[in-house]
């Protein structure tokens, strides 16, 4: 089974955001990098998915050389390859987003049974590259999954609603976007950090038309103070826990 | 005219789609809805200001299917050239516009807080999971957009409503993605990483013992018991359980931060669950900082108080 | 509770080092300390955060061995320590013999326990080590882990108990108030303390805190990688926090050690990796903590392979995954020592910054104790804030040399090693012709000086073996024989010697006898163009200097000191001005270059370019005046650090290269030849057996001990002068010797020779401690070409301290015989001191 993952590298924030001067970007001069969230299950779904049913696993990142930190990370838990979508560094709208990776995966040629993408990105939450991409490579796609299983060439989508579990099945080729919770996603280890450094890196130059969405600044909302109710350590304090158990529904 | 997607499952119109209808009002009076294939919400939809309710019809249109209902969005709006099409920011809204966006090659905004119409219409969305607002122009003929959920609050209206209903036309392709099945939650187990409730310990539970506690709390509420750093380094409980940026991210509905200070590595693995009730000695620590119940004293004392009472609620 | 409006002193940082100091000054007395910090407790996001929290107890630095040690006692006490031992490996032979210098320096600072281990016995304590890839290891069975977040969080609580604490989380400072040169405030966002003391405690960010006050404290946040790998399948039930010793992987900077189920895997082996305070985020900005840095696998690919060839059992394992990693942020200095003490910017304003785990809660009480009692237990001058010079304070200075140290964490650092980056900041205005003459040049504090010159090599053939050449590149290095040759033809003919690294500061002012005389040892009321040599003694009478003080005029005197101290001296001399301002100091260092001639032609060759009367009569020893040579005015001092006649000539800088010229000429006629500070430094005092601050001279030695008391104590008060009367009527517990090594034949057969620092022991092999607990060992060590003998200075216990004793010297793994040749300051070399009287 031939896997393609798209990833992106997004900066690795705390609990405070703190904009550039001119209020358009985030500052990240203070920040590290790492993959959006979703994407680390996508990855290793992938590397799941083949270690199961054999294949490979190759993956797709839009942006900067230096999205190269993050492909070989992912390269360390098991994925086989690598594209870069090389951009230069401007952000792209969810249109353009789409068009670059169609761009690259066209350059690059190669068949893929199974495109996985992260259900939104933890920076932009666009929620329709996958869905985008899916249409211009005429294959369905199914969103927001937290369970997958492929059996004789049909992937099981399972989507979290609620207590329930709503199911999917498309026959692939298919684009899949997942999220959290879909996996524990692994650690890499020194031997994969190892091993990563020799896997292909390669390169396609992709270029990105003017956004449709055109971004004038960013804001960082008001802060609501999260108000901590301070209980003291009694049986009121206890009475009053049992209470807010039963209100989320977590005691009955 | 401004058209509204809604967003039901089985007869149930998600809240959020009313508060959709009430934003609009708000930037157009001649507001319509459409739906696929269910037209049990058609009142409920009208009374909240859907001059019209819409109900693509087709009889593959039995369950949810992301891309036939955006395909027949797509025919509805050919047909009544909206100014705009909005949506609910849901799983479903968003995923059925992102459909319609694709069929149309035309630009989507999610997640919108705010929306002035205009050329170009101006937005404010939500990014980075709502901690920061993008104000942004969209340059299209007609808008696409969803709308944060609890943007706005969710007013009726006194305007009556018709239903029309239209034949939506599908081929396989629209129809290959629906939903064939539903089921119970994942018969995994309770695993850390998915658990409603995390019941977590630290350097506080002072040893192994009374993590006993822990572990009957967790049954109670039907989770699982989670560790920080110094519990596993200590021996007291197996690495499997550490909660943290070392160990398993977690985001239930539920954390019990017992004994535990709230060191960065250990919030960064706890800070997103929904509800934090912290139990530690130091009011000042910082794991009080971000719970939503801060119980200042000893673990020791205070568990067996509230394990007596949430046994009580449990069986009565 | 509300923020104080005022306090005696605010502790700024909750880190190991802010609580250590909180706990040692309210357990010596102080009362109404207020501590804040940015950060929520017990972790405010320092870096005392994600330290690994080993302690390695051998050091080649006394200092920090001493530090260590009482950190160690202190987290033991607390209970926060544990015991697992720690292996340093070596990959190559030369770290086998650097792994035999640690044995040394063990066996010199008082640790007795440590051994050289072979691959097998390694492999036995380390199961899962790869003994073939290494040669050996030291072992140090007292190397621990502590807890340091817990210790702080204890010596907190006591200061709490004790009602002399009150802690802020949660407060950011934003201003440091400084009124008439004393720190005078703390702004908070949380409200302004009125503030004594104010003592800068917060690591990497404590230059940024210096700053708001004025003052500078020169370091730099440095990254230091590491990551966490686990779990482990050998260490599954592993109980507690470690069970198998740490490893140091010294030849590839790098070090693994057993964290409960995981292997922590640090590094000192990447490209350094410096931050601006600035670029480090706030607690609510970082992803993790400020200081735990998202790590960067690209800088760390080496030391995976490394790892791997080292622990292949685990590192090499599959399913063994790195649970986190971090560039986490340390503070790195210039000389790699922390940075102590009083600033001298701003009086009351304290630095207590660049400590590291390892001597925290020992500094912690150090500094408290120089606070409270005006002295620390542990000589701490290597640390001191003080001894910085200007241009170290900049930033380009504290990059290149951190960036140039950074992989000599674990390095094999040479005693003599020179720093490559940021030379040629300070020339003497020979410079050029030195450089004409082959010199080649170390540097002091900035300052480039001659250590030898190659167009000495000539004097080679001519003294053959009398140089003691060394065929060992281990003490060759850094080091030539011309010194040796330089040496002895300046015995016979005469030496120029650029002093132009003098600190020279005056005393100016009424106040100003009052200001020497309460500094010194030695009587100051002297008349008009005395030089004194003079001790200058700290409060418990122990050395804090070492110095010449010339009275110029009847409220003149000039000081003129080592460069290397000389700014901690001057520091030292300030604190001593009358409250009256009748005295002030004026740094002269830069203003006067000093140029000496050594050697039984020095007074021909000085007479003939001056018409004043140089003979011995007409300038006696220990005298100084203005001469006029040629066109310029010199002020000449008759004293001798060399043990030959001779003066030291001072004038102002400009002028220096045309006396220079003068000299030289006039001294080509009688052999004169150009001699460098090997000599200056090492072989002509150590033949007779002059003193050198920092070596023989420190704070925990006495007047006594060192052999220097003078037949009666001035009248005047001084600083120390109560310690040192009770210290004369004391029997010394050891008493600086001068030893002759006796034979320095190798079991090969090679000659080798010692470079300090090593273990004097008795014959049967044993370490030899005096009645307070210090160790004998080779203070100094050096050629002695007049003597043909390699001579060393130790401190000696009575029974020891006989002349004629012999004793062992251990270097290197092997010992050597060797002789006490003086007690106590007596010349080896022209015992009754005839060439300088001359």
């Amino acid at each position: 089974m031939e896997i393609l993952v798209c990833i992106k590298r997004v900066p690795m924030v705390g609990a405070a955001l703190i904009l550039t001067d001119d209020g358009t970007e985030l500052d990240t001069r203070r920040l590290g990098f790492q993959l959006s969230p979703h994407e680390e299950n996508a990855v290793e779904a992938a590397v799941q998915l083949v270690e199961k049913h054999g294949g490979s696993v190759t993956l797709l990142a839009m942006g900067t050389a230096e999205s190269e930190e993050q492909l070989r990370e992912q390269l360390a838990i098991g994925a086989d390859r690598a594209i870069i979508a090389l951009t230069d560094g401007s952000e792209p709208d969810p249109q353009a987003t789409a068009a670059g990776l169609l761009e690259a995966i066209r350059a690059d040629g190669a068949p893929f049974d199974l495109v996985l993408l992260g259900s939104e990105s933890a920076d932009v939450a666009g929620y329709q590259t996958g869905i985008r991409l899916a249409h211009a490579l005429g294959l369905p796609v199914v969103t927001n999954v937290k369970g997958l299983s492929i059996t004789d060439g049909v992937a099981r989508c399972e989507r979290a609603v609620g207590s329930e579990r709503e199911v999917y099945e498309v026959p692939l080729p298919a684009v899949i976007t997942v999220r959290d919770g879909l996996n524990i996603p692994r650690y890499p280890s020194v031997p994969g950090r190892i091993k990563a450094r020799k896997k292909p890196v390669t390169t396609h130059e992709v270029t990105i038309g003017a956004p449709r969405i055109v971004k004038h600044r960013l804001v960082v909302p008001p802060a609501t103070a999260k108000g901590t109710t301070v209980l003291e350590p009694n049986a009121e304090g206890a009475a009053a826990l049992v209470e807010a158990f039963r209100e989320i529904g977590v005691l009955s | 005219m401004i058209l509204v997607l809604l967003d039901v499952d089985r007869d149930a119109l998600d809240p959020v789609s009313l508060q959709v209808l009430t934003l609009s009002r708000g930037l157009d009076p001649d507001v319509q809805a459409v739906v696929a294939g269910d037209a049990s919400v058609a009142a409920e939809a009208a009374a909240h200001g859907a001059g019209v309710v819409h109900v693509a019809e087709h009889p593959g249109l039995t369950d949810y299917a992301p891309r036939a209902t955006a395909k027949a969005v797509v025919q509805l709006i050919a047909s009544l050239s909206p100014a705009a099409v909005l949506a609910g920011g849901t799983p479903r809204g968003n995923e059925v516009m992102a459909h319609v966006a694709a069929f149309l090659d035309a630009p989507l905004a999610t997640d919108c807080t705010s929306i002035t119409m205009g050329a170009p219409f101006e937005v404010t969305r939500a990014r980075w999971g709502g901690n920061l607002l993008e104000e942004s122009s969209v340059t299209a003929s007609m808008l696409l957009a969803t709308i944060q959920p609890h943007a706005v609050a969710a007013e009726p209206s006194a305007a009556a409503g018709t239903v029309q209903a239209f034949t939506a036309d599908l081929d396989d392709a629209d129809l290959a993605v629906r939903i064939v099945e539903r089921t119970g939650a994942a018969a995994t187990g309770v695993t850390l990483a998915e658990a409603r409730v995390v019941v977590s310990g630290g350097r506080g539970m002072g040893g192994s013992e009374p993590f006993a506690m822990l572990d009957d709390l967790a049954a109670l509420l039907g989770g699982t018991v989670g560790c920080s750093r110094v519990v596993t380094s200590e021996g007291w409980r197996p690495h499997s359980e550490q909660v943290g940026q070392t160990g398993t991210k977690v985001a239930p509905d539920l954390y019990v931060a017992c004994g535990i200070s709230g060191a960065t590595q250990h919030l960064a693995g706890c800070k997103n669950s929904k509800m934090i009730v912290a139990i530690n000695t130091d009011g000042q620590a910082p794991i009080m900082q971000i719970a939503d119940y801060a119980v200042v004293g000893d673990v020791h004392a205070f568990l067996p108080l509230l394990l007596a009472q949430a046994r009580a609620a449990s069986a009565g | 509770m509300n923020l104080p409006t005022s306090a005696k002193a605010v502790i700024i940082g909750a880190g190991i080092v802010g609580n250590s100091m909180a706990y040692h000054l309210a357990r010596l007395g102080w009362r109404d300390i207020v501590q804040v910090d940015k950060g929520p407790l017990p972790n405010p996001g320092g870096s005392t955060g994600h330290a690994s929290n080993f302690l390695f107890p051998v050091d080649h630095t006394k200092e920090m061995t001493e530090l260590t040690h009482e950190s160690m006692r202190q987290y033991k006490e607390m209970g926060v320590l544990t015991e697992c031992g720690g292996i340093e490996v070596a990959r190559t032979p030369a770290r086998m013999q650097e792994l035999q210098r640690r044995m040394s320096s063990a066996k010199s600072f008082d640790i007795d326990d440590t051994q050289i281990l072979t691959p097998d016995q390694v492999k036995e304590l380390v199961p899962y080590i790869d003994e073939t890839v290494i040669l050996g290891g030291f072992y140090t069975p007292s190397v621990c882990v502590v807890d340091s977040l817990r210790a702080g969080t204890i010596m907190r609580e006591r200061a709490l108990e004790m009602g002399a604490l009150s802690v802020f989380a949660n407060t950011e400072v934003l201003d440091i108030e400084v009124v008439d040169g004393h720190v005078a405030a703390v702004l908070t966002d949380q409200g302004r303390i009125e503030a004594d003391y104010v003592i800068i405690a917060c690591g990497c960010w404590s230059p940024k805190m210096a700053r708001m006050a004025g003052a500078i404290i020169p370091l730099t946040p440095a990254v230091h990688q590491m990551k966490d790998i686990g779990p482990v399948p050998r260490f599954a039930d592993a109980k507690g926090d470690i069970e198998y010793p740490i490893v140091r992987d010294m030849d590839t900077n790098m070090y693994e050690r057993q964290h409960g189920s995981g292997l922590e895997v640090g590094s000192y082996a990447h490209r350094p990796i410096l931050h601006e305070v600035e670029d480090i985020p706030s607690n609510a900005e970082a992803a993790l903590s400020p200081t735990e840095m998202p790590f960067t696998q690209v800088d760390f690919d080496l030391q995976d392979e490394h790892s791997l060839e080292l622990m292949p059992e685990i590192i090499g394992d599959e399913n063994v995954r790195e649970k986190y990693a971090i560039n986490g942020l340390l503070s790195l200095t210039p000389d790699g020592m922390p940075i102590l003490g009083e600033t001298p910017e701003v009086k009351g304003l304290w630095s207590v910054a660049a400590v590291w785990i390892k001597e925290g809660p020992g500094t912690g009480k150090s500094v408290a104790e120089w606070m409270v009692l005006g002295e620390s237990e542990i000589d701490l001058h290597a640390s001191d804030i003080a001894r910085f010079h200007d241009h170290h304070k900049t930033r380009e200075h504290i990059v290149a040399r951190t960036s140039e140290g950074f992989n000599k964490t674990y390095g094999i650092v040479h005693p003599m090693e020179q720093w490559a980056s940021n030379r040629n900041v300070r020339l003497s205005p020979y410079f050029e012709r030195e450089k004409a003459l082959d010199a080649v040049f170390f540097e002091t504090v900035g300052w480039e000086r001659p250590f030898w010159y190659e167009s000495n090599a000539g004097l080679l053939e001519k003294y053959g073996d009398a140089v003691m050449p060394r065929t060992s590149e281990w003490e060759a290095r850094w080091w030539s024989p011309i010194i040796n040759a330089e040496h002895l033809e300046m015995r016979e003919t005469a030496g120029l010697v650029d002093l132009t690294a003098f600190c020279i500061f005056d005393v100016i002012g009424l106040g100003a006898l009052e200001t020497v005389q309460r500094t010194a040892l030695r009587q100051m009321d002297v008349a008009v163009g005395k030089v004194v040599y003079t001790p200058v003694l700290s409060p418990n009478g122990g050395f804090k200097s070492d110095l010449t003080i010339m009275r110029l005029a009847h409220d003149h005197f000039r000081v003129v000191t080592g460069g290397a101290h000389g700014m901690a001296d001057k520091k030292w001399f300030t604190d001593q001005l009358p409250a009256d301002g009748t005295a002030q100091v004026v740094d002269l260092t830069s203003t006067y270059t000093t140029l000496g001639i050594w050697g039984p032609a020095a007074r021909t060759i000085l007479q003939a370019i001056t018409k004043d009367d140089v003979s011995n009569e007409g300038f006696p020893f220990g005298t100084c005046r203005v001469i006029e040579i040629g066109p310029l005015r010199v002020l000449a001092s008759r004293i001798s650090y060399v043990g030959d006649l001779g003066w030291e000539l001072y004038l102002p800088m400009e002028q220096g290269a045309r006396l220079w010229d003068i000299v030289w000429a006039a001294g080509q006629p009688h052999g004169m030849i150009p001699v460098g500070i090997g000599v200056y430094g090492t072989t002509g005092r150590l033949e007779k057996s002059y003193r050198a601050y920092g070596n023989e001279l420190e704070s925990e030695y006495t007047v006594v001990e060192a052999g220097m008391q003078m037949k009666k104590v001035k009248d005047a008060e001084f600083v120390g002068k109560a310690a040192h009367l009770a210290h004369r009527d004391e029997d010394p517990a050891a008493i600086l010797c001068s030893l002759t090594v006796d034979d320095n034949t190798s079991s090969t057969g090679e000659k080798r020779y010692m470079l300090g620092r090593e273990p004097i022991l008795t014959l049967d092999g044993t370490p030899i401690t005096d009645r307070k607990n210090r160790r004998s060992y080779a203070n100094s060590a050096g050629s002695a070409p007049s003597l043909g003998k390699h001579v060393l200075m130790s401190y000696l216990p009575p029974e020891h301290a006989v002349e004629g004793t012999k004793l062992l010297v251990e270097y290197l793994g092997e010992q050597y015989p060797v002789t006490v040749a003086r007690v106590g300051n007596a010349p080896i070399f022209d015992v009754t001191n005839e060439r300088i009287m001359g």
